[in-house]
């Protein structure tokens, strides 16, 4: 089946002169979570944006494919793009109080999408939003629409996002650490929700996170990302049956999990920092920081199959 | 380079060339502002007819060289500028860190000195001090200071509220450190580039002040040259010579359009090293 | 080693001439204490109170309340040099809690130069030795915190707390600004340090997987109370409150194949303004009953277990 949305050796860089993204390649199937994974800094928002073509001024961005449905993303003039945005394509945020306008009610927020999109009359829209807000498991929604961004909780509102996101139907739903501001029980509530409304719509969603917890939970397949590269990718089973990358085992080995890591034993860490890469940077980002590392990983280091469906960037994979 | 790097540069070069122009004015003026000869009275500028090179500005009701008389004009007007903001600064924001620090009572009353000082009409009781005390330097300074610090208080107590909540506030606190060092090594530095860029408008604010104190007669004395005092000496004579006003006019307009600039091109460059 | 006792902590009243008085009850009650070496674990949700009861503990705070004891001594009656050797902490944020104005060996040298009296040799020997104990090397001492990483800041940060080798250390969700590999290096040392200097911790988080890593201790606080305490084995192995259960199902492990739990709390928002009758937890409870909303499960404490639940006793309907 044709993937709703293909990313083939993405490249951005900033003003700077610091490659943010170095030739990131990944698909989302339709009803697939694709999780991307990595630290802050590592490009996986920059990804995201700028796949919405929302970067900031001064970067630059190229790719060889960029295709949603049989829209070439990387040709789509602005006006187009802009039109796909919240329509077919649709995005979450981490902070949802940022990306909510304090002045306008929910509703006329929700509803202004369906009539910037659809042309639709606003009592039809307030008619959708009040359905969709149901849908995510807000109670009495009639009552929400009349309400401002601030009277609502941070869970309360990151479900309006949801359901904003869902207003005309996207076929991609991008999230960028969607719970990441919310509390852990919040948390798993969104996750589940996220989960079932995808399985319900058949949504492709790219979800964006640090939190390996929820990469485990929610993904199908995963990107880990590392700076700015994907250094490991594959079906979630492969990768947390086989994690091959010495980052993302080190990533693994950090995270304690209750009742199986030893206490008074140190957790696992990955020393150093993440290096500055500039133009003309070669080998792997992360020979400085691995314990296996060898002079050949100051060399080109080819994306080599691990198994069916799993693939990795390191010299220790057999070619 | 955009507009704003351009009209940044702009403010500081005119600025520093003012400011270069005040300090050396010992060397470079071509005669004694002070000397007055009457028999070269009211000469136009070099390029207008009668001018004289020796006198590349003309010369003034009492045959006073009127370039020498702009350039020490620049001193008196950075002079007043500076005291002034310097004085104002210092009341304003020890006022606004206190409140803003302690909050409570202590910013009610804070608070209430702020509101007081601006239901104050700055011109008329400037005037009025000075008609009363009489007329000197130290006196337009001191009348000018007193009155305008209210911004540097609203502006240091707003950042010093933000700032005190802050963990290094705390971690100060809980480190033991005194109140004294709280405020002024912990909370002033980190509000510093808010009160900066505050001062260069009190500065054009106090300058153009002096100006108007000093037109009415009431500003710094005679002989002293001052800009608004030598448009006020020449608004007698502007309809035959618009000279006289217009130099000083002109001089005033470039300082306080030179230093509006430099504010605003300080305020985006130290907001920009404020974000992390 | 520190003691708390019945400790109440409210903000507001009346906020302006024609708002109804609206109290917080930020902490509402909260004993317990602390041996030598032990880390107390404090797990709670935003607004819960945790942060609240950490900066009462650090004297940053006062209390309406109650008492605080440190090695015997109240709390309230120390001047704030003896409180500064006493009680430390470390913040979540390395982004705010070092003056970006200062340069390190100022920051970690604060408490020192606080104290007074000390030569200025002595005092920069001991910030070197206490830089070097955290990781960092010694040309970081000159360096602003502006060019430093979010895990080395945070190190200076623990630096700057031990420099006065305190008793106790609170430490405010001191990993959560940060990365998980750096956030692992960060727990690795806040251990090894407190082995070596014999600190005692209070860890305020709301990770319940990084508290069971590091706490012998664990209290679950919900609304201005812990509502649950025990020993961090005991609390894992068999919780008693409804609400520490759905906290301890909501930590997703890395473990793929695992649906996601349901936790069953509702989206009713707690607030700290307006506390519930009887069990506070009762609105989100999942097994609350018509008791819960009447009486109060307020109960002392039972071989060194608080489980301030109705039902807390009753394991058949606590694990359902």
């Amino acid at each position: 089946m044709k993937p709703v949305l293909e990313i083939e050796n993405l490249r951005v860089g900033f003003a700077d002169g610091t490659a943010a993204v170095r030739g990131v390649s990944l698909k989302v199937a339709r009803g697939e979570t694709h999780c991307l994974v990595g630290e802050s800094g590592c490009g996986k928002s920059v990804t995201a944006l700028s796949t919405m073509n929302l970067l900031a001024r001064g970067a630059r961005r190229s790719a060889d494919v960029m295709r949603f449905h049989d829209y070439d993303l990387t040709s789509l003039s602005d006006r187009d793009m802009a039109r796909l945005r919240g329509d077919k394509i649709a995005m979450i945020f981490q902070e949802p109080m940022t990306s909510l306008n304090p002045a306008y009610t929910i509703g006329s927020q929700m509803a202004e999408v369906l009539e910037r999109h659809r042309r639709v009359s606003r009592a039809k829209g307030l008619e959708r939003a009040a359905d969709l807000l149901g849908r995510v498991g807000i109670t009495a929604p009639g009552m929400r629409l009349a309400q401002y961004p601030h009277q609502l909780s941070g869970g309360l509102r990151q479900r309006v996002m949801i359901a904003m996101a869902l207003m005309c139907e996207p076929e991609l739903l991008i999230a960028d650490e969607p719970t990441t501001a919310l509390d852990v029980t919040v948390q798993a509530q969104i996750l589940r929700l996220l989960q079932e409304l995808q399985r319900e719509l058949g949504l492709a969603l790219l979800l964006i996170t640090h939190d390996l917890g929820i990469v485990a939970r929610m993904a199908q397949r995963v990107s880990v990302m590392y700076a700015g590269q994907v250094v490991e990718s594959g079906s979630a089973e492969a990768l947390f049956r086989a994690p091959t990358h010495p980052y993302t085992r080190g990533l693994l080995a950090c995270v304690p999990i209750p009742g199986k890591t030893p206490r008074d034993q140190p957790l696992g860490s990955i020393p150093g920092v993440v290096p500055r890469i500039g133009p003309g940077f070669v080998g792997c980002a992360f020979r400085d920081r691995c314990a296996h590392a060898e002079p050949a990983c100051g060399g080109t280091v080819p994306r080599r199959t691990v198994a069916a469906d799993h693939d990795a960037v390191c010299t220790m994979v057999p070619a | 380079m955009n507009a704003r790097t351009v009209s940044a540069g702009l403010g500081v070069s005119i600025v520093g060339f003012l400011l270069l122009v005040a300090l050396t004015a010992g060397w470079i003026a071509p005669h004694d502002p002070f000397e007055q000869d009457l028999m070269k009275r009211m000469i136009p500028p070099a390029w207008m007819d009668g001018g004289s090179v020796e006198h590349l500005l003309g010369t003034d009701q009492l045959g006073r060289d009127y370039l020498s008389r702009l350039i020490y004009g620049a001193r008196i007007s950075l002079l007043i500028g500076t005291l002034t903001v310097v004085t104002s600064g210092l009341i304003g924001t020890a006022l606004g860190v206190v409140g803003g620090y302690f909050g409570g009572r202590t910013d009610d009353i804070v608070m209430f000195v702020i509101t007081c000082r601006l239901a104050i009409p700055l011109i008329l009781v400037a005037l009025t001090v000075v008609a009363l005390i009489g007329s000197s330097l130290t006196v337009v300074v001191l009348t000018l200071g007193l009155l305008l610090w209210e911004r540097f208080a609203v502006v240091a107590r707003t950042t010093t509220m933000q700032v005190r909540n802050l963990d290094y506030v705390a971690a100060a606190r809980a480190a033991g450190a005194s109140t004294p060092h709280i405020l002024l090594r912990e909370i002033l530095p980190n509000i510093m580039t808010h009160l900066v860029v505050v001062a260069t408008l009190e500065m054009a604010l106090a300058i153009l002040l002096e100006a108007a104190l000093s037109f009415l007669g009431l500003g710094v004395p005679p002989p002293l040259p001052s800009w608004g005092l030598m448009i006020a000496e020449g608004k007698d004579y502007m309809f035959f010579s618009p000279w006289v006003i217009v130099v000083p006019g002109v001089a005033l307009f470039v300082l306080v359009f030179g230093i509006n600039l430099l504010g605003d091109g300080l305020r985006d460059f130290l907001g920009v090293s404020q974000r992390r | 080693m520190i003691e708390v006792r019945d400790v109440y902590r409210h903000f507001g009243g009346r906020t302006g001439l024609f708002s109804a008085d609206r109290v917080v009850r930020a902490v509402d009650g909260i004993s317990f204490s602390l041996a030598k070496g032990g880390v107390l674990g404090i797990v709670g949700e935003s607004g819960c109170g945790k942060s609240t009861l950490g900066r009462l503990i650090l004297g940053l705070l006062p209390t309406t309340s109650g008492d605080i004891r440190v090695e015997g001594q109240s709390l309230a009656d120390l001047d704030r040099r003896e409180r500064a050797r006493l009680i430390q902490p470390i913040f979540q944020d390395p982004y705010s809690s070092l003056n970006p104005r200062q340069r390190i060996r100022d920051i970690v040298g604060l408490p020192l130069a606080a104290q007074g009296a000390m030569p200025a040799a002595k005092q920069r020997a001991e910030v070197m030795d206490m830089l070097a104990r955290v990781g960092l090397s010694a040309e970081m001492a000159e360096r602003y915190p502006a060019q430093l990483s979010g895990g080395q800041r945070q190190r200076v940060a623990i630096a700057r707390a031990l420099v006065l080798r305190p008793r106790i250390v609170v430490c405010d969700e001191p990993t959560s600004a940060l990365d998980v590999s750096v956030q692992a290096q960060i727990l690795n040392l806040l251990a090894d340090l407190r082995r070596e200097l014999g600190l005692t911790y209070i860890f305020i988080s709301h990770n319940l997987a990084v508290v069971e890593h590091v706490a012998t201790e664990v209290a679950v606080m919900y609304l201005g109370r812990f509502v649950e305490q025990a020993a961090s084995d005991d609390l894992f192995r068999e919780p008693r409150h409804p609400y520490t259960r759905a906290l301890l199902a909501s930590v997703l492990t890395a473990e793929p194949g695992i649906a996601i739990p349901d936790v069953g709390l509702g989206d009713i928002y707690p607030d700290p303004a307006n506390i519930p009758s009887g069990c506070r937890f009762h609105p989100r409870c999942p097994i609350a009953a018509d008791r819960c909303r009447i009486e109060s499960p307020i109960r002392p404490p039972k071989n060194g277990r608080i489980a301030e639940c109705l039902f807390a006793s009753d394991p058949v309907r606590i694990q359902s």
